[in-house]
């Protein structure tokens, strides 16, 4: 009787988690696809509880208790700028437990053939995962550096060591291997992990951390193969599609391709690129002349990036927002796919600071009304907004969608100073005649505005 | 090959391509709670942690590693979801007030 209630359990899960992506395609629904989720994660705990192999459960109960403690405050007290680390954190953590899962496996009764196929891929992409998760965790909380770290003959080093490891997982399938040969696979994909993140720059961290979602949905599908469990297959698939096309967008969306992200080693070209950069005039604005020209605005598109998040300007740019819609301003936001440290990252943050999101246009859509716009207020974005994208050829972001501040009538752009961002390339809107540099910390220039917007408007 | 096999991959290769159309229809907007979303479903590696933790005849270094998995699990799956709940929670249409 138990035995018909598990695989039931099992497939109401599957229904739950297929319908919570599929609710989770607009905003409207897209809560009632979390509370599907969860349903079916319970559906496929409970299921796995009343299995007969399942005797013992102090151990499993242990687990639940001290999981859910660590948990719950971590998404509880992560801030929402940070919600890129605490992605990389929990997949880090589910790859963990696929990588062991196949760990116990093996050591539990070494399966052979196909099971054990399934079982060194699961090994091999878990405890991949699971130290790439962590080095992207470290780089996005900046405990490592952020540039990437490149070395001659890296990528040759990474694909030898890919190559042995999987020798090794060939080795392990094919033939009863001694006993130092799942060790020795075990640290090679746990080295592979951390060599793999090295070279990747702060820039690129959307599509890596979209990649490593995928990886860690090919982890729970193997396991799914190796267990003969087609419940983590289907769960394992979706994840794995999800993150794929995530990348893909991604990669499109800065015109690479996922080998250049990965084996590129991106800062180097740049630093070439930004060496023809020499002292040329700009214009600077004042708090009281932006004010001024916001408020005799009629249309105005604001295009934030990752230096609004690190100022946590969202909540000053929202007031801005409500001032100037108040006296009748329209004020629309352009949001860049890669703007940010994972993908839709400015979206949450804008809706964090409450602002509507019928408000926040994708790319294709409000690129063309650039040109009908009174002001392009750029807040911390940088690469996103260079004209060099589309007509210089030398440049190394040649050919990437950019958003077309440039053809608004007057951009304002909101900077620290006029060194180059993290790509190190140089960005010619700043030096247009119609571009009015604000220096200064994002929230702190912000709230300059804000207060002078009252006066302004009386002028 | 065995039917079982043959059958996994045609459920796998169906799910994967249910998950591309299923995606693609994601508004851009969503893109983060997706991915976190997602990060949650792939802890449905727990199913195998459990089978592992709480088997009967399991010798003492798998249940310990089974343990360790099934918390590292639950840490994905609860803060997966609380995580992307909060975040939506935040999305609202138009100006309330």
């Amino acid at each position: 009787m138990t035995s018909g209630f598990w695989q039931f359990s099992y497939l109401a899960a599957a229904v739950l988690i297929i319908l919570s992506i599929k609710w989770l395609n607009t905003p409207v629904t897209a809560r009632r696809g979390v509370l599907a989720g969860e349903i079916g994660m319970l559906f496929a705990v409970i299921g796995t509880l009343l299995r007969h192999e399942v005797v013992t459960f102090e151990w499993v109960l242990g687990g639940f208790l001290l999981g859910a403690a660590i948990g719950a405050p971590l998404a509880y007290l992560m801030p929402m700028t940070s919600v890129p680390q605490l992605t990389a954190l929990s997949h880090a953590f589910g790859a963990f437990a696929a990588a062991l899962v196949g760990t116990a496996e093996y050591y539990r009764h070494v399966p052979t053939g196909f099971t054990m196929a399934a079982l060194v891929i699961e090994t091999l992409l878990g405890f991949l995962t699971f130290t790439a998760s962590i080095m992207a965790f470290a780089k996005l909380q900046e405990l490592v550096p952020t540039r990437p770290m490149t070395y001659r003959g890296q990528n040759f080093v990474n694909i030898v060591l890919l190559l042995i490891a999987v020798v090794l997982g060939i080795w392990l399938v094919a033939a009863p291997a001694p006993p130092w040969v799942f060790p020795s696979f075990v640290a090679l994909s746990l080295l592979f992990g951390v060599l793999l993140i090295i070279p990747i720059g702060g820039g690129d961290m959307p599509t890596v951390i979209a990649l490593l979602n995928s990886y860690a949905g090919m982890a729970a599908a193997a396991m799914g193969f190796a267990l003969n469990n087609k419940l983590l297959i289907i769960a394992g698939a979706l994840n794995a599609a999800s993150g794929f096309i995530l990348s893909v967008i991604m990669c499109k969306a800065m015109n690479r391709s996922f080998t250049n992200v990965l084996f590129g080693a991106f800062g180097q070209v740049r630093e070439a690129g930004a060496q023809r950069s020499e002292a040329k005039p700009v214009r600077s604005a004042t708090p009281e002349d932006a004010a001024q020209i916001l408020s005799s605005a009629r249309r105005i598109i604001v295009v934030p990036g990752y230096g609004m998040a690190v100022a946590q300007a969202q909540h000053k740019l929202r007031e801005l927002t409500d001032m100037l819609t108040k006296r009748g301003v329209d004020v629309q936001f352009a949001m860049h796919p890669v703007a940010g440290r994972m993908p839709g990252h400015m979206n949450v943050l804008l809706a964090e600071a409450d602002i509507p999101y019928d408000r926040l246009h994708e790319m294709e859509d409000i690129n063309a009304e650039f040109s009908e716009a009174d002001v392009a207020l750029v807040i911390g974005a940088n690469d996103v907004v260079n004209p060099a994208a589309r007509h210089d050829t030398a440049s190394p972001i040649y050919g990437m969608p950019i958003l077309d501040v440039d053809r608004a009538h007057t951009v304002m752009v909101i900077k620290r100073s006029m060194s180059p961002g993290f790509a190190g390339i140089d960005n010619e809107l700043y030096y247009m005649d119609k571009t009015l540099m604000l220096f200064g910390d994002a929230k702190g220039f912000l709230s300059e505005i804000v207060k002078e917007l009252p006066a302004a408007a009386h002028a | 090959m065995s039917t079982e096999i043959e059958l996994s991959i045609y459920v796998f290769l169906l799910a994967g391509f249910l998950g591309l159309e299923l995606v693609r229809r994601v508004s851009p907007l969503l893109h983060t709670p997706l991915m976190s979303l997602t990060n949650a479903i792939s802890a449905i590696s727990v199913v195998g942690a459990i089978l592992i933790a709480g088997a009967g005849d399991a010798p003492f270094l798998s249940r310990i590693l089974g343990f360790i998995a099934v918390t590292a699990s639950t840490i994905n799956i609860v803060a997966g979801f609380l995580i992307t709940d909060r975040m939506l929670k935040m999305f609202r249409k138009k100006d309330a007030k």
